[in-house]
């Protein structure tokens, strides 16, 4: 009983940061925004909140995990809004610049582990742990679940409540329907609309990054993230896009990568394998909505 | 050799494998499809590369890079011109397909501590006479073989794109299919192809990584390769003389590396990493009204 319940929870914890990011490129995708760059939005998320949480633990009390993850949002949202305002100003497509500030990321974290925020023995490549006040609580105790997957399933009732039942919303999905009806007809405002989707979506991948330090690494290091913003696009798109969808996928994805990790462990069997079931799954989607004649699409709506 | 001239030749080591993938990107674009899956023709050509080069063979070793390029360029076709899937979509799903399937076999293959393993590697070669040329001699003219080839390549792929009809052709295509095919162009044949084209050459630029550079094959080496050059094709404007250009700026930036070093600034070396990528984005907002994108890229109308 012990081992599966443990297995369980692993696997809610590996699904938490791909149900969030997930959901960033859901919102994205909905508003005709392509961002890829929710690896890169997430990691500085992670920046934020271990920066904040390790200069703050002491001033701030219980509130410090609410005020880390407010700021991961800002960083992520901060990072996004670079592509969004090359995309406003320059035209600059964000399919590359959110692929080329993911990169930028990784090196930021990769500078900052190894330099100023580097524990303080400098003899390993990350930050010194999170006092225990600035972790997020445990949802099941006993086990590794934490508050963070509750708060993800928060976030993706909200969002498809808001585009469901709001203007924001409609706004958003007439833009990435049709951005030519929604401007002429609408009168919908679709700059700012793609703007500020990309904005929040940052936020979101942001948060993202914020729980997985708070409530899993208690301390940022490189490979923090073994790729869940490119996982997450995946997440996204098996769901359609609907955010509800998205919970169940997320947990789908993070049991067969807690299966492949544990597959590694017991037989040997390469880790890695859980991409190539991942793509071939994305494939299998898209097939399956060319034979119904509706069509995933991203980049026609992003311009 | 001086500061100056290690710069440069590792710019142009660089900028070899990126040419190569660019160049191949460039055509593919020109026809009216964007190739994201192109990190994973480089990433599988790498280990194309590796296993082909395995029987001892440099040039059976590119052959083999090339081979699994365009393997990797046909599932992309099938979904993106075959089944008209979303061309970003399936791109990154080739991507992700190719650097976990990559890495799963050569730990299945080889185990997971494959490092002892080598591979012959292309040595460089001396043009007579011109790699004697002052300060840019030996950083052009003292490459890998196959650097050479990529400098016959770039004015062929030129020639043929504006100077044949079936260049025109291509490019109407990329323009507008609907167009094209009202004027009798075989669109479709013409994606494919570019496509498959592409592919070739991201695998040899996988190949090069693996066999003119570094020996071995390493899970993921491609190192988003294959994105940095889809960022070379808008930098270089769609254009194979300008791509060419724009791939060597980005490997001069990378290259600032080994010349800081030389002179032993105490700059942090991430820096150095992040740079390229930096630049890139510097570059794309610098060229902001200046570049135009074949009117149909990512795109194919509902009906032809």
């Amino acid at each position: 009983m012990g081992a599966e319940l443990a297995l369980f929870a692993d696997s809610l914890v590996r699904s938490t940061p791909l149900i969030i990011a997930g959901l960033a490129v859901a919102l994205a995708f909905r508003g005709g925004v392509f961002n890829i760059g929710a690896e890169g939005q997430l990691l500085v998320g992670a920046i934020a909140a271990t920066t904040v949480s390790l200069a703050g633990s002491d001033v701030l009390g219980r509130f410090i995990v609410v005020v880390s993850l407010i700021s991961a949002a800002l960083a992520g949202a901060v990072w996004a809004g670079i592509a969004a305002e090359l995309r406003r100003r320059f035209h600059v497509l964000e399919i590359i610049s959110t692929i080329m500030l993911n990169f930028v990321a990784i090196y930021l974290v990769s500078f900052l582990v190894r330099g100023p925020l580097q524990e303080s023995t400098h003899i390993y490549p990350q930050t010194e742990s999170l006092a225990a006040s600035a972790r997020l609580p445990l949802l099941i105790p006993g086990t590794r679940l934490h508050m963070g997957f509750a708060v993800a399933v928060a976030i993706a009732a909200l969002l498809s409540w808001v585009f469901r039942k709001t203007a924001a919303g409609f706004r958003i999905r007439a833009t990435g329907a049709s951005p030519l009806a929604a401007l002429t007809a609408g009168k919908i405002d679709i700059n700012k609309t793609s703007f500020l989707v990309f904005l929040f979506s940052g936020a979101l991948a942001g948060i993202a990054g914020g729980i997985e330090v708070t409530g899993v690494t208690f301390a940022l290091y490189e490979n923090l993230s073994p790729g869940y913003g490119y996982t997450a696009i995946a997440v996204a798109l098996i769901a359609g896009l609907s955010p509800l969808g998205i919970i169940g996928s997320g947990i789908f994805f993070g049991v067969l990568e807690t299966g492949a990790i544990a597959l590694q462990r017991e037989f040997g069997v390469p880790s890695s394998l859980a991409s190539v079931v991942e793509a071939i799954f994305i494939l299998g989607a898209l097939t399956l909505a060319a034979m119904k004649g509706r069509r995933i699409s991203g980049f026609t709506a992003a311009r | 050799m001086s500061a100056f001239e290690t710069f440069l030749e590792g710019a142009v080591r660089t900028a070899t494998p990126l040419g190569f993938a660019a160049l191949g990107e460039t055509v593919a674009e020109r026809s009216g499809i964007i190739n994201i899956g192109l990190e994973g023709a480089i990433i599988a050509g790498a280990f194309g590369g590796f296993v082909a080069a395995g029987t001892g063979s440099i040039w059976i070793g590119f052959a083999g890079a090339m081979t699994a390029g365009i393997a990797v360029a046909l599932v992309f076709a099938f979904f993106a011109i075959q089944m008209r899937a979303d061309q970003i979509i399936t791109g990154t799903a080739i991507s992700l397909l190719c650097l976990g399937l990559t890495a799963t076999l050569y730990q299945q293959v080889y185990g997971a501590t494959g490092a002892a393993l080598t591979i012959p590697t292309m040595g460089s070669t001396n043009l007579p006479l011109l790699s004697s040329i002052p300060v840019f001699g030996r950083a052009l003219f003292a490459q890998p073989a196959i650097t050479y080839l990529l400098y016959a390549i770039i004015p062929i792929v030129w020639w043929w794109m504006y100077h044949t009809h079936e260049g025109l052709g291509l490019r109407a295509t990329g323009e507008d299919p609907r167009a094209a095919v009202a004027a009798g162009v075989h669109a479709r044949r013409f994606q494919l192809l570019s496509v498959l084209f592409g592919g070739a050459m991201g695998g040899i630029a996988g190949g090069v990584l693996v066999i003119a550079q570094a020996g071995s094959f390493a899970e993921g080496m491609s190192a988003g390769r294959g994105f940095i050059a889809i960022a070379i094709v808008v930098l270089g404007r769609w254009h194979p003389l300008g791509v060419a250009a724009a791939a060597l700026i980005f490997g001069a930036a990378s290259a600032l590396q080994y010349f800081f070093q030389a002179l032993g600034w105490p700059v942090p070396y991430q820096l150095f990493l992040a740079l390229p990528y930096i630049l890139t984005l510097c570059g794309l907002a610098g060229i902001a009204g200046k570049a135009v994108a074949p009117a149909s890229l990512g795109r194919w109308p509902d009906q032809v």
